[in-house]
């Protein structure tokens, strides 16, 4: 058989491996350390864990290191309620966030869509443009606006919705307020792409057939964006999980998200491979809403073509 | 019903659908400009146009997505000004043809049916029924993405006949079809409505397309009226120049009346059917197919012969189109069949133009 051979310069063959290059070294790579980690035994050393892999030592060096590996980390996981409950807590602000998420930014993804073509650059820059401060500021910002005699409680109270001051700070109502607040670009946008590229022409249709416009949005709007209320839930739903500066900053110490408690253990316990299992864990907890958006991303791609 | 009166319905029959004085403006721009017509209950009517002439508003008026800026469109005799699209019984296939695309073919036919709330049962023979009428049958399953061009636009059609509407409205039903599935599905649509006896208003920018399928054609221009009346009424007796340079190919030459049978111009005196009062402007617009050529002078037999250079020569297949130009510099066109053999004539030739005084219309304007 003639098998025809393409044959690659090396500047080609280069091009063509380079994102797996730069996969491999900024994500595997890292992904490995990490697990090796949550593999080790904690070490009042630098760095503070055993074993070391130790190359000069040869063979004998590799075999010690791989018996030495144990599943301690694991096992502490299992053991101590704390990480189940924060796994839980976790997955729990992340669906009622992402809830919240949907039905703030749906209507505002379906506004921009319908305005005038000409207004739309500028609506999708607005919600962009919080993009320009630094995430950070913008999380003590919200501080500031939740403190007992912040802007939140002087407004209410020249409402008169509420008589006395009452505390937002270091509650879950605060780490709902700042995760929507934070994650909303990400709903709208996916949920604006999706509903721009809907035909108009579609709804005439459905009108012409008989469909009062309102029902046409359950018939025929509702169920064409639903790929990107997937994206856009997804979007959210990963990130949030795994959230540490919102709910550290603004739930206050004791609510208790896994991201919280990971710092805990990395930073104030110095327990790296409780920490590092901790992640892992995560990892594995996350995989697979992150390959259900994968799939989903994989199939818009195909529907265009 | 009122009768109808110059733009009135074929044949006296009631007028189904009237448009009163209709006239639509966008800002400033006047799309259609109090305009009157009838359609008539089982007509083929074709709305005929260059893009912009206002066409697709007339169509989109009776569908109801834009309301009349002045005058009224009567269904049945009744004003639908205030009746919105999903209460109106009229359905338009639309020129992107507009499927759903998270519905199956079946999804697509019974949307209609399901905002009736008909029974199950009945919504699945109906839509059996219209996928056997536009050959669809096994197709129901299908999603829209499966299916080709020719496929969709049959879906189309079924979807917006499901109903039994009382006028059908077809916006460039066949724009994205190719040249030869164009054809053949204009026969079929004729067919089609023949056997449904259902009234199809088609828009088309497409001048061969409305003369093939309608049974009347309304030629739009600038929002207003041109011309309307059968397909070969507008060809054999335009109007207008526009008219008559809008349908088909026409050679124009300008005049002046000179007595009974005789218009004065400046390739001298040509013979004519018809007259007027001396000295009035006319036009004479020969269409291509009525014209011979020939190498020597014809004959002295009551025909018009003038002389030329063959210019250019468009091969179209059946015909091929000759450019002769005459001693004036006008050029005028004839149509000779390609029959067995050579060519007759080639560039350079010089040629006899010869037609007889009845092959020419007389215009005013």
């Amino acid at each position: 058989m003639n098998t025809a051979r393409i044959r690659r310069s090396w500047g080609q063959r280069f091009v063509l491996l380079a994102p797996y290059l730069w996969l491999l070294l900024f994500f595997l790579a890292p992904f490995v350390i990490v697990l090796k980690i949550s593999f080790s035994q904690t070490a009042i050393a630098l760095p503070p864990y055993v074993p070391v892999l130790d190359l000069a030592a040869g063979w004998q060096g590799l075999t010690d290191f791989f018996q030495r590996l144990s599943l301690d980390g694991y096992r502490l996981l299992a053991s101590d309620p704390i990480y189940l409950l924060s796994y839980l807590k976790s997955l729990k602000v992340a669906a009622v966030s992402t809830a919240i998420l949907l039905i703030v930014g749906y209507p505002i993804a379906y506004g921009m869509a319908r305005s005038p073509r000409a207004l739309q650059p500028l609506l999708v820059m607005l919600v962009v443009l919080p993009f320009w401060t630094s995430f950070l500021i913008r999380v003590y910002a919200w501080i500031n606006i939740l403190q007992r005699d912040g802007l939140l409680n002087d407004v209410l109270l020249a409402l008169g919705i509420v008589g006395t001051r009452p505390e937002w700070l270091a509650s879950d109502t605060a780490i709902y307020i700042g995760v929507v607040y934070s994650y909303l670009p990400f709903m709208v946008l996916p949920l604006y792409a999706t509903l721009e590229k809907m035909d108009e022409s579609l709804l005439e249709a459905a009108a012409d057939l008989g469909c009062p416009r309102g029902k046409a949005f359950w018939l025929v709007t509702l169920p064409l964006s639903l790929p990107g209320v997937a994206a856009g839930c997804l979007l959210c739903f990963i990130p949030i999980v795994g959230e540490f500066v919102i709910p550290d900053l603004l739930g206050g110490s004791h609510s208790l998200m896994i991201g919280q408690t990971l710092w805990m253990e990395f930073f104030a316990n110095r327990d790296w491979p409780v920490a590092s299992a901790i992640a892992v864990a995560l990892l594995l907890l996350l995989l697979l809403p992150i390959l259900l958006y994968e799939r989903l991303q994989r199939r818009q791609l195909e529907g265009l073509r | 019903m009122a009768a109808s009166g110059g733009t009135g319905a074929e044949g006296g029959k009631p007028a189904l659908v009237r448009f009163e004085r209709v006239t639509k403006r966008f800002g400033g721009v006047t799309a259609v400009d109090a305009l009157t017509l009838d359609v008539a209950q089982g007509e083929f009517f074709a709305l005929l146009g260059p893009s912009g002439c206002g066409k697709t508003t007339l169509l989109r008026l009776l569908a109801g997505f834009e309301q009349p800026t002045e005058g009224r469109i009567l269904l049945d005799g009744e004003d639908i000004g205030g009746v919105p699209p999903h209460r109106r019984p009229i359905n338009m296939m639309f020129q992107n043809y507009a499927l759903f695309p998270h519905l199956t073919v079946e999804g697509n036919v019974g949307f209609g049916l399901r905002q009736e709330n008909v029974g199950r049962r009945e919504r699945a023979e109906r839509i059996a029924e219209m996928l056997a009428l536009v050959k669809l049958q096994g197709f129901g399953a299908r999603r829209i993405s499966q299916l080709s061009g020719g496929q969709r636009q049959r879906v189309a059609l079924a979807r917006s006949l499901i109903k039994r509407p009382r006028v059908l409205l077809l916006d460039e039903p066949m724009a994205a079809l190719d040249k030869k599935l164009r054809g053949e599905t204009q026969f079929e649509l004729m067919e089609l409505q023949r056997r449904l006896g259902t009234t199809f208003v088609i828009v088309t920018h497409d001048q061969e397309e409305a003369m093939i399928v309608a049974s009347r054609i309304a030629v739009m221009n600038e929002g207003r009226l041109a011309q309307m009346g059968p397909p070969a009424e507008i060809y054999e007796r335009p109007n207008s120049r526009w008219i008559a340079d809008f349908i088909g190919e026409v050679t124009l030459i300008e005049g002046r009346l000179a007595g009974e049978g005789m218009l004065q111009t400046s390739l001298g005196p040509l013979r004519i059917a018809g007259g007027g009062a001396p000295g009035d402007k006319r036009w004479l617009a020969l269409r291509p197919e009525k014209l011979q050529m020939s190498a020597e002078k014809p004959a002295a037999d009551g025909r018009n012969a003038l002389s030329g250079t063959v210019t250019e020569i468009g091969y179209r297949g059946d015909t091929s189109i000759y450019k002769v130009r005459l001693a004036d510099r006008t050029l005028m066109k004839i149509a000779l069949a390609n029959t067995v053999g050579r060519p007759p004539f080639v560039v350079d030739d010089l040629v006899w133009a010869a037609w007889a005084p009845e092959a020419g219309v007389l215009l005013q304007d």
